[in-house]
């Protein structure tokens, strides 16, 4: 079987990073830094390409078979919009958040090592594209398990005592769920006999109707479900979570919160709708225990954050309120629901990195501190983080026109549409959270523009980051915005990609 | 009764359970990682003993017997593999990780390391 060329794109983006890793590992950090940037460039216009296809001709969904095995026996890849949204959108933020953060990895990492740093996060990148197309459940776990390592690497890559502990504390975390879902795919394979997705949806469909092995397939919807949460980080498996994202180096912490966790959250998604089937889903009421996890995450993540005195622990707790929106929109278990968790996702992916970039470059420009106190002030010193920082957190507090306003419309109208309990629930939980965030957010930018404390001594050199960190925020910035502004018709698509899916 | 047919998969389960307790729950680094592994193992153990069937052998073709009934199915085997593989590649980092705060703290207590790396950081 032939396929026309572009359909050969996903598997390109999954080869290049992975071939572009091994490369770099001998490369000296400097061409080291710019092979992973070009690369990353490259995967970048080749997903914007497949994205524009498929929305643009509306091209059908497609399963490309890997070394020209027919289905059963051979490994496969799928693409659909979905995916083509997903990757692009992955593979920008992690291009803009390399860039952003490259003088704080010079700054941050050990010289001999600069090489190894950018071979992990080409690494990275593959296994995310990997998880996004791969059509295999035992492939998704082996590059799950890339994604939990090279997650490792990237926070321990800053040598000190802190980062490690927070990789160790990070790796059990991580282990555990890997551990749990693992033994779900096995369970699964066990009941159907098969390993490609829409084979075992087919096996399970007609167990499910059978009602032969109920039992065993309850069991494994929850190891799955709860595995992947907590690899994501899902409220009550998020103690990691702060001492990660807050102590790594920046381009480390927006990689981490925004796309290793997403990674986990969109192969969930995929599982149900590609491999368990939503109705089958339905019934084993996991949705239910999503939901409630997720409801009690928004208001306890930020709580958390209220407290904090430290702008990037902050941003880290915020993350697990977010995580808890997007749980909150699968735990609702209808289309519409899912539309806004993957929207969610994609607002939230894009707006945490930018904040987490701006805030290691505010903290720069306040004599490298990271709390409030010293902060007063840096949004004068650092004026485009200044602005990117303002930006991502009105996106954060919902305000119109930006990524984190329309994900709250669709989260509220898919309550909405859902109607009885549930919606009121989450109307409820919404309006708390919305109302917590916007006081710790807004007080941060409150500060950022507030006279510095008596006597404090700022160096105005270190507020200016350089061409990379500037623009890479810039178009940070329009991307928020434009997120914003095209909300509806990447809702569109997103809903299209659904259907495509099921 | 099911528990002397299905044997192994018990001991698998048994195994799953005493091993992801251990790396949740004991504080010393070494253990958790032993816990890792019989957590891992024990979910190869389940795969294989799944993946055989008695009377059959491995699918190689001798005394040219084509009949399918005669073989097992190699898939099982090739995911245990493959899985062995990635186990291996985490067990290393986890001890490399381990060896790092060793040297550093001199204990294997999670809980130590974590409280002293947060005094170490504020002076």
């Amino acid at each position: 079987m032939t396929h026309p060329l572009w359909q050969s794109i996903p598997f390109f983006c999954i080869l290049l990073p992975l071939g572009s890793a091994a490369v770099t590992t001998v490369l000296p950090g400097r061409i080291a830094k710019w092979w992973a940037a070009i690369a990353l460039t490259v995967v970048t216009a080749l997903s914007t390409v497949l994205m524009v296809i498929f929305g643009v001709t509306g091209a059908e969904s497609y399963a490309y078979s890997m070394g020209h095995y027919p289905a059963p026996w051979g490994n496969e890849i799928r693409a659909g919009q979905l995916e083509a949204i997903a990757a692009h959108f992955f593979s920008l933020i992690m291009l803009l958040s390399l860039l952003g953060g490259m003088r704080k990895i010079d700054e941050h990492v050990t010289k001999s090592k600069h090489g190894l740093y950018y071979a992990v996060l080409l690494l990275l990148t593959a296994a995310l594209m990997a998880q996004i197309y791969t059509n295999d459940i035992f492939t998704a776990y082996v590059f799950l398990e890339i994604m939990t390592i090279s997650g490792c690497a990237l926070i321990s890559a800053r040598n000190r005592g802190l980062n490690i502990v927070a990789a160790t504390r990070y790796m059990i975390m991580n282990l555990l769920g890997s551990g749990l879902f693992l033994l779900g795919i096995i369970l699964l394979y066990d009941l159907t006999g098969h390993l490609l997705m829409p084979n075992i949806q087919e096996a399970v469909r007609a167990l499910h109707a059978s009602g032969e092995y109920a039992l065993p397939l309850n069991v494994v919807v929850a190891l799955i479900s709860v595995g992947l949460c907590v690899k994501s980080a899902l409220f009550p498996f998020h103690t990691w979570v702060p001492d990660a994202y807050g102590y790594s180096t920046p381009t480390s912490s927006a990689v981490l919160s925004s796309l290793v966790s997403k990674g986990y959250i969109f192969l969930l998604i995929k599982i149900i709708y590609r491999v368990i089937g939503m109705d089958v889903m339905a019934d084993t009421h996991i949705f239910n225990v999503l939901f409630v996890f997720a409801l009690v995450g928004m208001v306890m993540g930020s709580l958390s954050a209220i407290r904090q005195s430290d702008i990037r622990r902050m941003i880290a707790f915020s993350s697990v309120a977010q995580i808890g929106y997007i749980y909150a929109g699968i735990g609702l278990g209808t289309d519409a629901g899912m539309m806004a968790a993957v929207f969610h996702m994609l607002s939230h992916a894009v707006c945490k990195s930018m904040l987490f970039l701006a805030a290691g470059g505010l903290a720069d420009a306040s004599g490298n501190s990271k709390q409030f106190r010293d902060l007063r002030g840096s949004g004068f010193r650092s004026p485009i983080a200044g602005v990117a920082f303002t930006v991502g957190a009105l996106s954060m507090v919902g305000f119109p026109f930006l990524g984190g306003f329309s994900s709250k419309v669709n989260l509220a109208m898919a309550a909405a549409g859902h109607g009885g309990m549930r919606a009121l629930l989450v109307l409820v939980f919404l309006a708390v959270s919305t109302a917590l965030n916007t006081l710790y957010f807004l007080r941060t930018v409150i500060t950022l523009y507030r006279k510095p404390a008596e006597g404090a001594q700022y160096s105005p050199e270190r507020g200016r980051r350089g061409f990379c960190f500037n623009g890479a925020l810039v178009l940070f910035i329009c991307v928020n915005i434009g997120l914003g502004l095209f909300a509806p018709s990447i809702a569109d698509a997103i809903l299209t990609g659904l259907a495509q899916f099921a | 009764m099911n528990g002397l047919v299905n044997y192994e998969e018990m001991a698998a389960m048994i195994l799953f359970g005493i091993g992801f307790t251990t790396l949740l729950l004991n504080p010393n680094l070494v253990k958790k990682i032993i816990g890792f592994s019989m957590m891992d193992s024990a979910v190869y153990l389940f795969l294989a003993a799944k993946g055989y069937i008695t009377g059959r052998v491995a699918p190689i073709v001798v005394d040219s017997i084509q009949e399918m009934e005669h073989y097992i199915n190699p898939i099982p085997a090739g995911l245990v593999l493959t899985g062995i593989v990635v186990s291996v590649s985490v067990t290393a980092l986890m001890l490399a990780l381990t060896v790092r705060l060793y040297r550093r703290y001199h204990t294997l207590n999670i809980d130590e390391i974590t409280r002293m790396s947060k005094k170490e950081a504020e002076h």
